[in-house]
């Protein structure tokens, strides 16, 4: 294995530009450089790691809360601390885990897929992070001080407002809301901005890797939808702080109002958390299948009509609320419609595996998961899509077991395998492969045993969110079921984590493309060095190390100073090299002073004024100006595109 | 595999006006965002105005006088503001420093025209839902003027205290790009503040 680990990247310098390369991008050593990084691979890294301890955190929170479902009449917890503790489940897992880690795969991918040397927005990046970090600590510490949220992840008002939900709970889970939109905001717009802008040459839209259509979809879906939840809870933050009367009926008001703004967002917003799933399953079945996805327009096609199309049905999840008839026809209408280019794409995927050489690696494996998981979620959410079904399972447990094949299925197997599939070209070490199939089956079987009694629950009449139920119910025995397959789900992620950890320290080494994959990341060692490519790779094909002959590589960026070439939109053609900044310490302060005025604000409304004042300065340094790159590097500076003459 | 020399970027400019450089597309990207927030609040007015018994609630209509100049203001705004981005984008530093000038001005006018506008509104944000999503829209808006303001500030003042440089003539036209649509997103919400209680039945 020494060999492999040797193997030199396609696009290496000699040793001497590499190293001069390395220098300029560097992070500084020790605490500083941890705080000052801006490098995206560091930043993409920590947000994943932390997107899995969020994992970790909501999932021992799912655990309490099956423990206590075990069996009828447990008095393990309280109904209070049951009401937080599934209240903090959801908002963990889609606040600060499913979303930001979906995103921190784009943010460490992105610039190694598009063959860039960093993001567009490398300071943006990480306040995000930071930002990201802030508000999830928010959330912990207020846990742990009896402050947790309450009122479930959707905060319903009235149950959120002034008149149920006294004390700060609710403020605490708006604001924690707004931290995380930020963060989620900020990555994508850096995100959007690396993949349209900062493509290696000879990659036009039609080479962009699916995992970057899909990420390309998602980061435009949340500028669009996270602005609804954002509004939402400022409102509902401001009618129970400032005394407004947005959801309060009796002054003119309106309850649904808040529901039209949170599931604006809110279903967009499972498709924010899947998409970039479904661009993973593309990579690893190309890679495993060693043939390019079958359809590729098609497969475009559909995630840019899905991310259309999930904005089209958010009003699904009010059925029960009493629409006009025409009003559920066309959502019912419109949310079948959804599962076209879902459908469209899994017939792809198949023929991708029918026509290719399919080697079932892990990452494989979680694949053809997804795809049985997905399916039959995606079945029983058409069934749901029917007014008259809805109506009789809204707020069971049906519901419950449909977001989790949903979700589970649709999003985190397919992260599972893109973290195993992504794994060597991060660490440089190979996992174990037969650790790596035992925790597939366990998360496989747990997953299946823990939700599908799940849906006959529903049927048979168990609402969600209860604490507990009576022996006579006849739910006794599938709830000890379910109990039974979350604990098996729990040891496989547990598995598969540990897996990861010892293969960083101990695993084989990896060399630059362990898995013969055709994507440009695998063209740069494992782990990539600071700036990613030595010489800029050229895109001749959608799978550029596929394709026969030598790989054409072009020279020219700067070795002294940061610098990344920008190329045009559709074609991909080189266009100009820019300036990228270095290491700050200026995103920390800013997240910081951003966080003072989130928090304080719950306490006194006058944060929102005081405290903007060193966000403002903190803004200003951020921005303070920095000598012109132009002049640093001697760039000619007669012919400027898009200047007038 | 080995690798192919086939071209030097070298020969290429380091720096470029609107969609080739990167910080137009964060600005397009904050305008996406903003656009969004902005026709949300909008849909959340319509949809309190159409569910309300009577529109304002219990109260009149908002004084048409400071928000119509604020209108009238921003519209002429769009001149200078034309006149600053053909300045930066043709690399002219005298007019440049001019018309970034006479922006920085109206939008400090702006500013006071609207600490104005608070005072006519004839409701307040706890009065009813309609005084709310009223303070709503307007306090949107204001924190776009505040950023723009802040911006335009900076850059102006680095116009006339540091080297003018093809960067600095792009962050200016920038600048000029995010104005021109903090002026498109009053028009509408100018309407709703406005008109909508006139026209409401």
């Amino acid at each position: 294995m020494t060999g492999v680990a040797e193997a030199r990247a396609l696009t290496a310098l000699d040793v001497d530009g590499e190293q001069a390369l390395a220098r300029t991008w560097a992070t500084p050593r020790g605490l500083w450089g941890f705080l000052t990084t801006v490098d995206a691979k560091e930043i993409g890294k920590r947000y994943v790691v932390t997107g899995l301890a969020f994992l970790a955190l909501g999932g021992v929170l799912a655990l309490v809360m099956r423990t206590q479902l075990a069996r009828p009449e447990s008095g393990l917890i309280s109904p209070d601390r049951y009401n937080q503790i599934f209240s903090m489940h959801g908002t963990t897992m889609m606040f600060l885990f499913a979303v930001p880690i979906m995103e921190a795969m784009g943010l460490y991918l992105t610039p190694l897929m598009v063959g860039s040397r960093t993001m567009a927005f490398p300071r943006l990046n990480a306040f995000s992070y930071w930002i990201y970090l802030a508000g999830g600590v928010m959330l912990y510490v207020a846990y742990l001080l009896n402050i947790a949220p309450e009122a479930g992840w959707t905060a319903y008002v009235p149950l959120s407002g002034p008149e149920y939900s006294a004390g700060k709970r609710t403020d605490i889970w708006a604001q924690m809301v707004t931290f995380t939109e930020v963060a989620g905001l900020a990555a994508a717009v850096s995100m959007a901005t690396t993949i349209l802008k900062m493509r290696a040459p000879g990659m036009s839209l039609a080479r962009l890797p699916l995992f970057m259509w899909s990420m390309l979809t998602t980061s435009f879906m949340v500028m669009l939808a996270m602005p609804a939840v954002m509004l939402a809870t400022s409102f509902l933050i401001s009618d129970r702080l400032i005394g407004t009367h947005f959801y309060n009926e009796a002054e003119g008001g309106s309850n649904l109002l808040y529901q039209h703004l949170f599931w604006f967002f809110g279903h967009p917003e499972v498709y924010i958390i899947f998409l970039p799933g479904l661009g993973m399953v593309s990579e690893i079945t190309a890679t495993f299948c060693r043939r390019s996805v079958f359809g590729y327009p098609v497969m475009v096609l559909s995630l840019l009509s899905t991310g259309f199309l999930a904005f089209g049905l958010w009003v699904h999840h009010m059925f029960a609320t009493g629409l006009p008839h025409l009003g559920d026809s066309f959502y019912t209408a419109a949310s079948m419609t959804i599962a076209l280019p879902a459908g469209v794409q899994i017939f792809c995927w198949i023929a991708t595996l029918w026509d290719g050489k399919p080697r079932f690696a892990t990452p494989l494996l979680f694949v053809v998961g997804f795809v049985i998981t997905f399916v039959a979620g995606g079945l029983s959410g058409v069934m749901l899509a029917s007014v008259p079904l809805d109506l009789q399972v809204h707020d069971t447990y049906f519901v419950v077991a449909h977001f989790h094949y949903v979700l589970i299925g649709g999003a985190v197997f397919p992260l599972l395998g893109g973290i195993y599939y992504w794994f060597p070209k991060v660490t440089g070490r190979m996992p174990d492969e037969v650790a790596g199939k035992w925790s597939f089956w366990l998360i496989f079987l747990g997953f299946h045993l823990t939700f599908f009694p799940m849906h006959i629950l529903g049927l048979r009449g168990m609402p969600r969110r209860v604490y507990t139920y009576g022996a006579d119910m006849g739910w006794a025995d599938l709830n000890l079921l379910s109990t039974l397959g979350a604990y098996l789900l729990a040891s496989g992620l547990l598995v598969y984590l540990l897996n990861l950890v010892v293969a960083a320290r101990r695993g084989w080494p990896a060399g630059p493309n362990p898995w013969n994959a055709g994507g440009l990341e695998w063209a740069t060692s494992s782990p990539p060095p600071p700036h990613n490519f030595g010489a800029t790779p050229v895109v001749e094909g959608r799978e550029p190390l596929w394709l026969p002959g030598e790989f054409p590589v072009m020279h020219g960026l700067d070795v002294e100073h940061r610098e990344v070439l920008l190329t045009t939109i559709a074609d991909g053609k080189p266009d100009i090299r820019e300036g990228s900044p270095g290491p700050s310490i200026w995103p920390l302060l800013s997240a910081l002073a951003v966080s003072l005025l989130f928090i304080g604000s719950i306490f006194d409304e006058w944060f929102l004024v005081w405290a903007a004042i060193p966000v403002m300065l903190c803004l200003i340094g951020w921005f303070w100006p920095k000598s012109s790159h132009s002049k640093l590097v001697k760039a000619p500076d007669d012919k400027i595109p898009g200047a007038l003459a | 595999m080995t690798a192919r020399l086939v071209g030097d970027l070298s020969p290429l400019p380091a720096a470029g006006f609107r969609s080739h450089g990167l910080w137009f597309w964060a600005a397009m990207g904050f305008m996406v965002i903003e656009g969004a927030g902005f026709a949300l609040a909008c849909a959340a007015y319509i949809y309190l105005m159409n569910g309300a018994r009577e529109w304002p609630l219990d109260g009149v209509a908002p004084d048409l006088g400071w928000g119509t100049a604020m209108a009238v203001l921003l519209v002429a705004s769009l001149v200078p503001n034309a006149l600053m981005s053909r300045a930066s984008r043709r690399r002219l530093a005298g007019p440049t420093q001019l018309w970034a000038g006479v922006v920085f001005v109206l939008n400090t006018l702006a500013l006071v025209v609207r600490g104005f506008e608070f005072l006519h509104l004839n409701t307040r944000w706890d009065a009813n839902a309609y005084g709310s999503i009223v303070w709503a829209l307007i306090l949107l808006h204001t924190v776009h003027l505040l950023t723009d303001f802040i911006d335009t500030c900076f850059v102006t003042l680095l116009l006339f205290t540091h080297p003018i440089d093809t960067e600095r003539f792009s962050d200016v036209d920038d600048d000029s790009v995010y104005w021109g649509f903090v002026v498109a997103c009053w028009l509408p919400i100018y309407l709703l503040i406005y008109w909508a209680p006139r026209w409401a039945p």
